[in-house]
């Protein structure tokens, strides 16, 4: 951007008479000038860095939305054969009716026994101070608890849980200040932070947390032990509340349950039923000084705190299903299974309005499978959905929709029982579905939450009238990352804070927590885990946030890149292969619906143009291997089952019914026709058998999860060009030693159909990225990222996972 | 006497060809001012924070002074202030800027000549606390936060002076990354 006009005319006088203030003013004015707009140009592109990561977070957010509800409408209009029974009754599966009593021995420690050679922290109860700062400092010092203390740890919380009201009410009498913490996410560096700056809890020092303890990071359960642990010990200076993630079905995607069976691998399915439990007694939300209304999402137009504090709030376990009705009904579908597949029978009989084919004998309808249902439900899940989001004016969430909208169906001819998804229960679900789930947003009014799929969005109004009602005068919420750890709105009514730093990237965001003292007037602290960062200046932060953000961008437009291609060559009906500017961002942003400024970033994504115009099939070739047009099937739907990793991995915990971390060839076959309805697509019996075979590393017939999940990785360019076969690919792996990452790598699943061309023998077989290499797009110019590899984890899924918003890191 | 119709009626081919030429710099350029407009309108409603013009008017490519977004911003704001400024005002206002060229950038010889003013003992290098007292107390003055941010890009680690040509060079070598 020069500009040739040397302004050398300015400094002449530089030797002044009277001295050097004037041109030293002029010189300060010179370098500020410049300087600030050198940070002005770090802020834009710090400012669509996060817009990047904060639209992947909410579109992974809807794909789960969208998941369940799609599972929920199976569940409810088909009967799976025996055999796929198990795969969606088991999502709704309420938890079996048992005594207490009969609990505490399924949850019962005494009979493990811990080896002596345990050298980590030994519980005693009732707990005392010095064993949660104990336990505190093991877990600095990365140690494990062992699951017998964990399990005793969780049973003394559950009974304290149990116990305490659905709102804390906290006084700041006697001077005490209190600390206020929001999402943790599993960063245990960020709590450790915390401590070390604020001190532990204390009868001097009462802390609110305010939920979203688990999923993401990989500390999860290590946060919860040690918060409950405190808990125990200060049962009146610890209050925590509930927060969206505090939810077993959230937690299959996002990472906790990975995280528990991955670290507890014998008793780990136990301690997840525990805390099933312990999430739906936390309380939902805190009140200080009967001033302050502390909770994890928010308001909306309707949330009453007299009505809050009369549920039954552990009937809720799960945002993503409606409570179980203590009557049964014969509407009723949630009841346990037994019952459902009477239900089922007797709807059947009387015809659907969802299948409008006549049903057959009983016999013939169990024969149906998912297969047959396949293109019906697709069909009509998609029209529906269409509707759905069409409607103006809804007042429920998109789970609660859909379960009416279906729920109606079913009752068709029984009126008086279709009124009972209208009663209490579902208002109270509402109620708390808003408290979890929702967020601000600054014009009046109070519109469903569309993007997160539960709760609503709220405008200054609702707040004003939120609090007058309840004579309050603020709100102290969390659930949405903001980069300088808190931000006020409504007219500092409303007080966003988030606690855990860096948390879409190192050096994306710093955490905060907040004190508020008699005079409740907030003090914030802000913080960022610094171990990365550390040694980096501002403006390399920027960059390797941005850097993250990007190559997450390009591994979003690859996987989509069929739907892509069709966009580019709608426009260039001449097929020149070329596309100007304007046309490649509206195309894109047509088809990702990520809403972010395509043409400001475009320097980054494309790396040259001619005559304004662009390459297309080049830029793809830039981005990703471009197989010749015989491959092009596979390659859809290698896209596909990548993008749709995550859905996939979900399915696949819930189908593992046992949490063995395994899945039979059956199950595993039934997943995928599951996901080929969800999707759409076709993956036809070949293709499935093939990933069968070459996935059974076992050789016992099931198949790892974690290892189908780590068939999604990098794959060398040139090895896919040479045609190799994946099975050959897979073999290679497992019988050579890890190498460093070649400079040109691509995506591809490890999985692939015989379509491949022949393999050649003589090429010699090189090894795929190494546990400690995070993947990368094959753009020449890109990208080192030897400074993220510290970040990953080992396993090789968890590299795809970190670099990725869409899965997170475990 | 010429009337206006008739001076408007003599039109030589080089001023249509300059018209349309100019027609396409000046979609450019509005093209350029949406983009970057857009960045900072979260709402989605056309409207940006005055807070936020200064960064957008600097993205733009744009080295205006403190002084000079004042009385920009000036210009922007509603008759009642409102906070935000509105599209519909920051389109002309930012198009004659960059049409006319307005706030020219600063090269690299005149930044290091400044710094080269700022280091009265011809060292080569100046010393943190140099530079903060100069910038945090002359000119337009950082603030705290600023000349922090500074420091930690403009410092070398090992010696904790700043070595300005290196930084001015890597510095305007950043900027057209």
């Amino acid at each position: 951007m020069g500009c040739g006009v040397t302004k050398t005319s300015e400094f002449n006088r530089k030797f002044d008479k009277d001295g050097n203030v004037i041109p030293a003013m002029k010189a300060a004015v010179l370098i500020q000038r410049w300087y600030r707009q050198y940070a002005a140009r770090m802020e834009v592109r710090r400012r669509y860095t996060w817009n990047i990561f904060q639209s992947m977070e909410y579109a992974d957010l809807q794909d789960q939305i969208k998941l369940y509800n799609f599972l929920g409408y199976l569940m409810d209009n088909f009967t799976p054969s025996s055999t796929e029974r198990n795969l969606i009754s088991h999502i709704f599966r309420e938890n079996e009716v048992c005594r207490d009593a009969e609990w505490e021995r399924y949850f019962s420690y005494n009979n493990i026994t811990v080896p002596d050679i345990y050298s980590g922290p030994r519980l005693t109860f009732p707990l005392d101070m010095d064993q949660a700062a104990h336990l505190v400092e093991a877990f600095k010092n990365k140690q494990q608890l062992h699951s017998r203390y964990v399990l005793q740890l969780l049973l003394e919380t559950w009974k304290l849980l149990r116990v305490l009201p659905n709102i804390n009410r906290v006084s700041t009498c006697h001077s005490k200040e209190i600390t206020i913490c929001g999402d943790l996410h599993g960063q245990l560096e960020d709590l450790l932070l915390i401590f070390y700056k604020n001190g532990m809890p204390s009868l001097e020092k009462p802390y609110v947390f305010n939920g979203d303890y688990v999923d993401r990071g990989k500390d999860s359960i290590e946060i919860l032990l040690i918060l409950f642990a405190f808990l125990l010990v200060f049962p009146g200076d610890v209050y925590l509340n509930r927060g969206n993630h505090e939810d077993h079905i959230i937690n299959l995607r996002y990472g906790f349950t990975k995280e528990v069976l991955n670290k507890y691998k014998l008793h780990g399915k136990r301690i997840l039923k525990l805390l099933q439990k312990i999430f739906s007694w936390l309380p939902l939300v805190t009140v200080i000084d009967q001033r302050v209304l502390i909770v994890h999402g928010g308001i909306s137009d309707t949330t009453d705190l007299a009505l809050i504090a009369r549920v039954d709030r552990h009937r809720y376990v799960s945002a993503l299903r409606p409570p179980k009705k203590k009557t049964p009904s014969r509407t009723n579908v949630y009841a346990d299974s037994e019952r459902y597949d009477e239900m089922i029978i007797c709807k059947n009989r009387r015809g659907s309005l969802t299948f409008p084919k006549p049903f057959g004998a009983r016999e013939s309808f169990q024969r149906r499978s998912l297969q047959d249902f396949s293109s019906t439900v697709a069909r009509t899940l998609g029209e529906e959905f269409e509707v759905r989001r069409r409607q103006a004016e809804f007042s429920l969430s998109s789970f609660s929709k859909s379960h009416r909208i279906l729920s109606s169906a079913l009752s068709s001819d029984s009126e008086p029982e279709s009124s009972e998804f209208t009663d209490t229960g579902n208002d109270e679900w509402k109620q708390i579905l808003d408290l979890l789930w929702s967020d601000p947003m600054s014009h009046d009014g109070c519109i469903p939450n569309e993007v997160r799929g539960g709760g609503c969005y709220w405008g200054p109004d609702v707040t004003e009238g939120f609090l007058n009602r309840h004579n309050l005068q603020l709100i102290i919420r969390s659930h949405e990352c903001k980069q300088d750890g808190y931000e006020f709105c409504h007219n500092r009514k409303v007080l966003t804070l988030f606690s855990a730093s860096n948390y879409y990237e190192v050096g994306s965001n710093r955490g905060a927590f907040v004190r508020l003292g008699p005079d409740l007037v907030p003090y914030f602290v802000q913080y960022q885990a610094t171990s990365m960062t550390r040694g980096l200046s501002f403006p390399q932060n920027v960059k390797r946030t941005e850097h993250t953000a990007l190559k997450v961008l390009r591994e979003q437009l690859f996987v989509h890149k069929s739907d892509l291609l069709s966009a580019f060559q709608e426009i260039d009906k001449e097929n020149t292969g070329l596309i100007c500017l304007n046309d490649w961002a509206s195309a894109i942003e047509r088809v990702l619906h990520l809403d972010l400024p395509w043409r400001v970033l475009h320097p980054q994504l494309v790396s040259s143009t001619t005559d304004g115009k662009l390459d297309y099939h080049g830029w793809f070739r830039d981005l990703a291997l471009k197989k010749p047009s015989s491959e092009h099937i596979e390659q859809t739907m290698l896209e596909t089952l990548y993008r749709h990793r995550s859905t996939l991995e979900t399915i696949f915990r819930i189908v593992d019914t046992d949490n063995s971390g395994l899945i039979t060839f059956e199950d595993f076959r039934q997943t995928l026709k599951l996901l080929s309805a969800y999707l759409k697509m076709e993956i036809s019996d070949e293709v499935i058998n093939e990933l069968v075979i070459s996935t059974d590393t076992n050789n016992d017939g099931s198949i790892d999860i974690d290892e189908f999940m780590e068939a999604f990785r990098l794959v060398d360019k040139s090895r896919l060009e040479r045609g190799k076969s994946l099975l050959k690919l897979m073999q290679d792996n497992q019988s050579l030693p890890q190498e460093t990452e070649s400079p040109q790598t691509v995506y591809s699943t490890a999985p692939q159909t015989s379509q491949c061309p022949a393999s050649q023998p003589a090429d010699p077989p090189v090894s795929n990225t190494t546990d400690s290499a995070c993947s990368q797009t094959a753009n020449p110019p890109a990208s080192q990222t030897g400074s993220l590899t510290e970040d990953c984890p080992a396993s090789q899924t968890e590299d795809l996972c970190h670099i990725s918003v869409v899965v997170p890191p475990q | 006497e010429v009337t206006e119709t008739s001076k408007k009626s003599i039109v030589t081919f080089s001023e249509i060809h300059h018209f349309l030429l100019s027609d396409t710099i000046i979609t450019e350029t509005q093209k350029r001012i949406s983009n970057a407009f857009d960045v900072f309108d979260h709402e989605s409603n056309k409207t940006v924070d005055v807070r936020e013009i200064g960064t957008i008017i600097r993205s733009l490519g744009c080295f205006p002074s403190e002084a000079d977004l004042h009385d920009i911003i000036a210009e922007l704001e509603e008759e009642e202030p409102t906070g935000f400024v509105r599209y519909e005002k920051f389109l002309p206002t930012m198009t004659k800027i960059l049409l006319e060229r307005k706030f020219r950038p600063i090269t690299e010889d005149l930044l290091l000549q400044a710094f080269e003013v700022l280091d009265q003992q011809k060292k080569g290098h100046l010393e943190p606390e140099e530079l903060t007292k100069y910038l945090t107390q002359e000119g337009e003055p950082f603030t705290q936060e600023e000349m922090d941010e500074m420091l930690s890009a403009a410092v070398d680690p090992d010696k904790n002076v700043i070595l300005y040509k290196d930084f001015v060079s890597m510095m305007t070598f950043d900027d057209t990354r």
